[in-house]
């Protein structure tokens, strides 16, 4: 097993351009990541911050609207951007599954769950229709769904949301993908099924030695899951590392926040602690670090200068100039501070 | 779904009455209901007779009484002209206007279809440009006057096909493509912006994702989910068709009830236009509540009861 | 690992709203408005702008074809049909027909059916149910088997027509109407307008209807090619607007005589008139309803 990276992406950048051509949305930003076989990888970041279209991206499933406008996509060692269609095509599904977040939505109401399950089988295997049937009882066993040969007939309606998604689950790994793309998927989930779900995800993941790159918004999902984060803020992605690390020692302010302001038990503030400020209009980013209107610790240079990807000695990356500081001098330069 | 089926059942028979109900309310409405049921060039005693028929000149409700229980036998009333029972005269016109309502919405349905999936498909590029100049074209010619032309082209000029009358296929083709040439437009509209709407599911997002073949996402999930209205419409348009071909039916002496109709208003005859006009609204009730059973028939939500 | 330049600005086209920009923006429908323009026009001016009167014609200058065919002459342009009249002149009285007729039945159409949506949704109760069915029977009869009923019944004369196309059609803003206005009951001003302790007459007249009207304008545009062509085909069959009064529809019955001797421009030119008002009037119809209410632009 070599030590190359399962999928490596290196300053991807996808756009959004409008019908005139005038209004440019950069939705992904220079986005250097990597994952291992194996391993799980946390994206998180608020509704716009530009972790759905980089899953997108990755599967280039994108709109009409959308271009990808530069980088390199290496799965495996080979560059997904180079691929054709036809190939592309033949990698979804079978070499890199997705999970979408609304399961309802997600599966066509007018085919049995069977039909269903059974066809990535069908089209990427050539399984035939009696061999794709029974696999597919097989994977809503896996699932740990209840009485799966009555269920492979049944529509979707008939199911709870938990099972749903479990079903989305089973179509997701049941080509033994080395790569499972989940985006925010238990966010439609009742409280208690979410537990299960990733229960089971992890189990699978065990099994199948499948890496996840799971997407959410939910910090404390990433600390059970993940075994590497990165936060997107956007479009780009201002921290990245093991999860431990930048749990008890974030560089990016903005992960800082983040992480203050979940709620514990524990606190002894009386108030809970929000970020200050709007999320930013991606179509006129400001000049200069994205976070900077909002940033507690900002400076001059942040205005002026976007902060490119920094290594801090500590790991991991950070796109911040207080990185930068930290590895050149011991003491941040600060001239002036913003809001708190 | 017995639930669903009842309620509808119910529904429909509550329209069917309020039909008669306006029927009846519009005969009596100008006041004086003997001159139209009665023929033009009636003697004294004529006129009489119908007073007593009919029961003009007792209450109102006593009226729609025997209104009602003619209607519950099947009589319409007879014919002036004809001097035989408008029901008669209406169901042996009826299967030609059948005939014609059926294969021009075979046509209709042959090409707005696949039209409007194509122009779905290619949206913004220039086969849905040229659907929905089609589009327009049929929801702009009125379809007496692409019977008109077309007779003017192949009957006249071309010699290649009778203009009017019935009897072989040769007859049928131009009357078919003339009542079905609008709702061919109206089809292609509804099949092209229902395809766009399904492709753009969360459905069809993870059947791309899967890695099937465009060809299968688009004939396997999105074709059979983006049908569902456009059948629909096919169903309720079919017997709109039968009503609507009045028009063609007269350009091209298509003997079917549109034509009759014709004939009633041209030969004063009261009773043929009150009967197709019952009948025509009936039609449409029963329709509409077939297509509804049919409905949830094949859709699996309503059939096992969401 | 590369250091970004300072990210670009990203540049708007800044739009100057002018007065009458909205004309200039390569969506508006120059060529439907023109031709409507023109229609008006014509229908206004026809007693100045008709070379003959088209009610009545000269027998000796019966099926005379259109002056570039060989018997045609300068005198008659356009052709003359089988009473000697003159085919233009006709067509442009024709088209005050049509678009008087036209106007004026989805104009009341639109008053009657709005009102009756904006009382039946609003009040609910036992009035909706009794419009809201009234309504669904009223749908169910074909609009022009039903217009036909009605004018064996009531006899045909412009108004007459006017009247009951307007009866015929009126049910399809009542059902839209109402369902807006069933949302619109909802909202935060009616609920403010209704503890300030107004009159329910005065909630829907001064607070509901504004809001209803841009539905109903485009439901009229939509309208307006359906009421165009009901009226040709009734006048077609005989039960439109009576003779002498030039109508396209009635145009294309007596022109139906002279086809299968090939006597071509007595169907063509009609239909053609009618084809371009009803294809400008969709074509407006679209376009105004992309700018009143992007929702509604899948109609």
């Amino acid at each position: 097993m070599s030590n190359r990276p399962l999928l490596e992406l290196k300053n991807l950048s996808t756009h959004y351009v409008s019908a005139q051509g005038t209004r440019v949305v950069r939705a992904v930003d220079e986005v250097s990541l990597r994952i291992n076989a194996g391993e799980t990888l946390g994206i998180v970041g608020e509704s716009g911050s530009g972790k759905s279209t980089l899953a997108l991206t990755i599967l280039r499933i994108l709109p009409m609207a959308a271009q990808i406008v530069s980088g390199q996509m290496l799965f495996e060692g080979e560059d997904l951007l180079l691929k054709s269609d036809e190939e592309m095509r033949r990698v979804r599904g079978k070499r890199i599954a997705m999970i979408l977040q609304d399961p309802m939505a997600s599966l066509n109401p007018l085919f049995t769950i069977g039909d269903q399950v059974a066809e990535t089988l069908r089209v990427h295997e050539g399984a035939s229709r009696a061999s794709a049937w029974s696999r597919a009882v097989d994977l809503l066993k896996a699932v740990r769904i209840p009485s799966p040969d009555t269920r492979v007939t049944q529509f979707p309606h008939e199911m709870s949301g938990g099972m749903r998604q479990r079903i989305v689950g089973a179509i997701g790994i049941s080509c033994e993908p080395r790569l499972l793309i989940a985006d925010e998927p238990t966010t439609s989930l009742d409280l208690t099924i979410q537990a299960q779900y990733l229960a089971l995800l992890r189990d699978l993941q065990r099994e199948h030695g499948l890496a996840l790159i799971f997407i959410t918004h939910n910090l404390g999902i990433v600390a059970k899951m993940c075994d590497q984060l990165a936060v997107m803020y956007a479009g780009r992605v201002v921290e990245s590392g093991p999860v431990s690390q930048i749990f008890n020692s974030p560089t990016h302010p903005y992960t800082e926040a983040l992480l203050n302001s979940i709620p514990r038990m524990s606190d002894n503030r009386h108030r809970l602690t929000a970020i200050e400020g709007q999320p930013p209009d991606l179509s006129a980013l400001p000049p200069g670090c994205s976070f900077a209107p909002r940033c507690p610790q900002v400076f001059e240079r942040c205005r002026a200068q976007a902060p490119p990807e920094f290594k801090p000695l500590s790991g991991g990356a950070a796109r911040c100039w207080l990185a930068h500081a930290s590895r050149d001098n011991p003491a941040p330069l600060r001239v002036g501070s913003g809001a708190l | 779904m017995k639930q669903y089926i009842g309620r509808r059942v119910a529904y429909s028979l509550l329209s069917l009455f309020l039909l008669s109900l306006t029927i009846f309310f519009f005969v009596r409405v100008t006041g004086d209901p003997a001159a139209l049921l009665v023929e033009p060039g009636a003697s004294e005693a004529d006129i009489a007779a119908i007073h007593h028929q009919f029961g003009l000149d007792r209450p109102l409700w006593v009226q729609y009484g025997i209104f009602m229980s003619s209607l519950f036998h099947g009589d319409l009333g007879q014919s002036f002209y004809y001097r035989t029972p408008v029901m008669s005269l209406y169901l042996s016109r009826l299967p030609n206007s059948l005939i014609l309502a059926v294969v021009a919405m075979g046509f209709s349905l042959l090409i707005g279809i696949p039209s409007g999936i194509l122009a779905a498909v290619r949206v913004g590029r220039f086969w849905d440009s040229a659907g929905k100049t089609f589009a327009l074209l049929g929801l702009s010619l009125p379809s007496f006057w692409v019977g008109l032309v077309m007779i003017l082209f192949f009957s006249v000029y071309l010699r290649w096909l009778p203009s009017s009358g019935a009897g072989t296929p040769l007859h049928l083709i131009m009357p078919a493509f003339a009542l079905g040439w609008y709702f061919a437009a109206a089809h292609m509209r509804l099949t092209r912006s229902s395809m766009l709407e399904v492709l753009g599911s969360e459905y069809v997002k993870l059947a791309r994702i899967k890695g099937l073949p465009e060809s299968l996402v688009i004939a396997k999930h999105a074709f059979k989910n983006a049908l569902i209205p456009v059948l629909t419409l096919a169903g309720v348009n079919l017997v709109i068709m039968v009503n609507v071909a009045v028009v063609v039916e007269t350009v091209f002496a298509w003997p079917g009830i549109g034509r009759l109709l014709y004939e009633g208003i041209t030969f004063r005859d009261f009773p043929i236009v009150q009967g197709v006009v019952l009948m025509g609204g009936a039609m449409i009730v029963v329709v509409n509540l077939m297509v509804d059973i049919l409905y949830a028939v094949i859709d699996p939500r309503i059939r096992l009861g969401t | 690992m590369t250091i970004t330049s300072p990210a670009d600005a990203v540049s708007f086209d800044v739009e100057r709203p002018a007065r009458f920009a909205f004309m200039r923006r390569g969506d508006f429908p120059l060529v439907p408005s023109l031709i409507f323009l023109v229609i008006a026009f014509v229908a206004v001016f026809a007693n100045v702008l008709a070379p003959h009167n088209p009610e009545i014609g000269s027998l000796t200058a019966r099926f005379k074809p259109p002056f570039w065919q060989t018997g045609g002459t300068a005198q008659y342009l356009l052709g003359t049909d089988q009473l000697g009249r003159d085919v233009l002149s006709r067509l442009i009285f024709g088209a005050r027909v049509s678009l008087v007729v036209g106007f004026t039945a989805v104009i009341f159409a639109g008053v009657l059916g709005t009102a009756l949506g904006i009382i039946s949704g609003y009040l609910g109760g036992w009035v909706d149910q009794v419009i809201m069915r009234l309504t669904d029977t009223w749908l169910a009869l074909p609009a022009l088997t039903f217009a036909i009923f009605l004018a064996a019944i009531v006899g045909p004369s412009m108004w007459n027509i006017v009247i009951i196309l307007g009866a015929v059609y009126w049910t399809r803003y009542a059902r839209v109407i109402r369902g807006e206005v069933l949302s619109l009951k909802e909202r935060e001003f009616v609920r403010l307008a209704i503890v300030a302790g107004c009159s329910k007459r005065t909630i829907m007249i001064r607070h509901i209807l504004p809001n209803v009207v841009n539905s109903a304008i485009v439901l009229g545009t939509l309208m307006l090619g359906v009421v165009i062509i009901a009226e040709a085909s009734l006048s077609f069959l005989g039960v439109g607007v009576p003779p002498p009064e030039p109508a396209w529809g009635l145009m294309l019955s007596d022109g139906k005589q002279g086809l299968m001797v090939g006597y071509w421009w007595l169907t063509v030119f009609p239909g053609c008139c009618i084809m371009l008002m009803v294809l400008s009037a969709n074509l407006l119809g679209d376009w105004l309803r992309v700018k009143l209410d992007p929702q509604l632009r899948q109609l």
